[in-house]
């Protein structure tokens, strides 16, 4: 193989040429789900480095008290779009769209997904959406400056652009249930003969999940957003208090979204730790059924938890009870997971390569971020920690500690796969040594600080917050440092690097028995599934 | 591009089946909120009912379940092969929703020219539970009304292509599907026309 060949096929026909049609149109207007997974890839991952200098700069300007490179308007502005980007542009469509697309109707034996113009669709909903949300940075009353929870009565008074930017999310909603729509049909119908229900890989088993979510919960974020555009435009003055209405009722229906919304990014990054751990620990899932219930029983569960985010809102004390109480049970599926991932590695023989690092951290860092997420949903710690900075690094720990590590696993894993390239091995182990401990110090710090009392989306702060400030600072550059090598030698590797042939990890999933890249349509011919997704008996590696 | 042409009618419904959940789900948003203030301003919101004009409202029911009926027989035509006829029921549907829309027009227009509208001057002075009542009618029967147009949009565009014979007794699932999502706004329909109308 020509080690200078521009980008792809390493060997022979794959999806990448064997079509015969070249060019950008024969990616934009592809219905090939190996394809949208890879536009999928790019655009939520460009969003996402977006969000990385956004939050980069915030931390610049948290460095020290006072100002320090921007003015409260800017900064209130940059924390809003960090979070709309991060949430509505790379977490929530990010794994679904990108490795969902990409692996999951060939880890079921199918050919493609069942609505694949569906399919395309969705990718160019979501686009046209994150034009919208970009738009509204740089038109009208300016960038939003609301926070990426829109809370009223703020959203529906400040003269910045929030009206689009809704709209644009509202956008990127529809394409999120469609691919929801679709993922549910794809399981239920595609499936190849005897891929029974107790043989789908557990990755699949949470895009399935996820799915029912985004299926069930994004509506009300729909018609929430529709709201607050009427709120802004006709006057509707539904949660207006001098009109009759009332702002706590937007916070209800927001969080019965956006509660729900966390386990649309959680699920499928588990999954995608489910599938990684027995493969690099030569061991089959320990409790597989559990596992994938579990991923159903948090979807179940989570949908009935939202008032915990509301506990100072106002609500009835019976309410936060009850509420209280929910988040709790939540907290049992997730906790089945983190022993299951233990057990199965208990007596493995474990391979720590990069895509099980970063699994490995993933249990870590979202236990951390489970556990921190109990005292929040505890009633009494949380009126203590509320909007504080223990709920930032909380939400990250789960979200970047959890679903983004679970992401760079996933690149690591199966990119190469898709690509017939791999990188090199020793550059993606220091890349996740420094971005491990740079997130700690960033984030950890984070939470004493919270626990210190200093608020969330404070602009200033007190002096005696400064050199903890300064401290998860610096975390934040060693992270990204961490990142940059991960990238360059990430990418240099799927580009340039040296074939990816066969089967190197071990998976016994359908995904590595078909070539490498898969060729469009992904099967030679059908396959029939006669053992489990992770019976490694006969596999060589 | 994708060589073969996977067709799974049994698929298809079941991702319209999904998405008619969404929607259900959209305006059950507004439902709540309907429920909430309701328990909050029961006076206002049987006040604001009675303002209602409840003739149009029966007549609009009346016609969406003409509508409905239409459309689920032109299915049964277009199964039985008999194209022209569903064309005809599709037709007979989307000239109702014409209908819906007109008078919806009329009952609209008179509220505005009252000085009944979100944010008028009129309601301001109000009780608020009754500007929560209005704003809320707008809302829901807005969105409601913006399905009526996009089914009949939906509907014609099927009656094209049953024209063109590429819907036909052998391949029906478009036209199923579109008369499902039909149902449905009329279902929604049917739960806001009590809740607002006859809510007194």
């Amino acid at each position: 193989m020509a080690s200078n060949a521009p980008v792809h096929h390493a060997t022979g026909s794959s999806f990448w040429n064997d079509t015969g049609k070249t060019g950008i149109t024969s990616w934009i207007f592809s219905t090939d789900h190996k394809r949208i997974g890879f536009l999928y890839f790019y655009s939520t991952f460009g969003f996402f480095l977006v969000g990385v200098l956004l939050g980069l700069l915030l931390r610049i300007e948290l460095m020290a008290p006072g100002r320090t490179i921007m003015g409260p308007q800017t900064y209130n502005a940059l924390f809003t779009v960090h979070g709309v980007v991060m949430i509505f542009l790379f977490i929530i469509p990010g794994i679904p769209g990108a490795f969902g697309n990409l692996v999951m109707p060939i880890q079921i034996g199918a050919r493609d997904v069942a609505f694949p113009r569906l399919n395309l669709l969705s990718w160019w909903l979501y686009i046209i959406g994150a034009v919208i949300v970009l738009t509204s940075l740089f038109s009208g009353g300016g960038a939003p400056d609301t926070g990426w929870t829109f809370y009223v009565p703020f959203s529906s008074r400040t003269g910045t652009n929030v009206s689009l930017a809704v709209f644009g999310v509202f956008i990127v909603g529809f394409s999120s249930i469609l691919t929801g729509v679709n993922f549910v049909t794809t399981i239920h119908r595609l499936r190849t003969e005897g891929m029974s229900w107790g043989r789908i890989p557990l990755f699949t088993w949470s895009l399935y999940a996820t799915a029912w979510v985004q299926i069930l919960a994004t509506p009300i974020l729909a018609i929430t957003l529709v709201l607050v555009m009427a709120e802004r435009i006709i006057g509707a003055g539904l949660f207006d208090p001098t009109r009759g209405g009332d702002p706590v009722m937007y916070q209800h229906l927001f969080w019965i979204y956006s509660h729900p919304a966390v386990y649309i990014m959680i699920l499928p990054a588990m999954g995608i730790i489910s599938d990684i751990i027995p493969v690099f620990s030569r061991k089959p899932i320990f409790g597989y059924k559990m596992i994938a219930f579990s991923s159903v029983a948090i979807a179940a569960a989570g949908s009935l938890v939202w008032g915990h985010h509301m506990f100072t809102s106002g609500m009835s004390d019976t309410a936060v009870m009850v509420f209280s109480f929910l988040t709790f049970v939540v907290a049992i599926p997730s906790a089945i997971k983190v022993f299951n991932w233990v057990s199965t590695l208990y007596k493995g023989s474990i391979s720590l390569e990069a895509p099980m690092l970063f699994a490995l951290s993933f249990i870590l860092l979202f236990s951390i971020g489970g556990l921190s997420g109990l005292i929040l949903g505890a009633a009494a710690t949380d009126i203590h920690v509320h909007d504080t900075h223990f709920v930032v690094g909380h939400f990250h720990y789960v979200m970047f500690g959890g679903t983004a590590f679970a992401f760079f696993a996933a690149m690591h894993y199966w990119l190469p796969k898709f690509y017939g390239r791999r990188y090199a091995e020793k550059p993606a182990v220091v890349a996740w040594a420094l971005m491990f401990s740079g997130f700690n110090i960033l984030y950890f710090t984070m939470q004493v600080l919270g626990m210190q009392g200093m608020p969330r989306r404070y602009y200033d702060y007190l002096p005696e917050f400064a050199n903890l400030n300064l401290v998860a600072t610096i975390g934040s550059w060693i992270l990204a440092a961490g990142l940059v090598i991960m990238l360059v030698n990430l990418f240099r590797g799927l580009w340039w690097g040296v074939p990816f042939e066969g089967n190197p990890w071990g998976g016994a999933s359908l995904e590595w028995s078909v070539p490498t890249p898969p060729p469009t349509e992904n099967f030679i011919e059908e396959p029939v599934v006669t053992h489990g997704p992770y019976d490694f008996n006969g596999v060589e590696r | 591009m994708t060589g073969h042409l996977h067709k799974d009618d049994f698929g298809a419904k079941l991702g319209m089946w999904l998405f008619l959940f969404t929607e259900l789900l959209l305006f059950g948003g507004l439902f709540l909120l309907y429920a909430v203030y309701l328990k909050r301003y029961p006076h206002e919101f049987a006040a604001g009912g009675t303002q209602l004009n409840w003739i149009m409202g029966t007549a609009n029911t009346a016609i969406l379940l003409t509508s409905s009926l239409s459309a689920a027989m032109a299915v049964t035509a277009v199964q039985r092969g008999e194209l022209k006829r569903t064309v005809a029921l599709l037709g007979g549907t989307v000239l109702c929703a014409a209908c819906f829309m007109v008078i919806k027009y009329f009952e609209w227009s008179a509220k505005i020219g009252h000085g009944i509208y979100p944010g008028s001057e009129h309601l301001k002075a109000g009780a608020p539970g009754e500007s929560v009542f209005f704003s809320l009618y707008y809302i829901s029967t807005g969105i409601h009304g913006l399905h009526v147009m996009i089914g009949a949009a939906l509907l014609t565009w099927i009656g094209v292509k049953v024209r063109s014979g590429e819907v036909n007794a052998d391949n029906y699932i478009l036209l199923e599907n579109g008369a499902l999502y039909w149902h449905l706004v009329d279902l929604i329909w049917i739960f806001i026309f009590p809740l607002y109308y006859l809510v007194l």
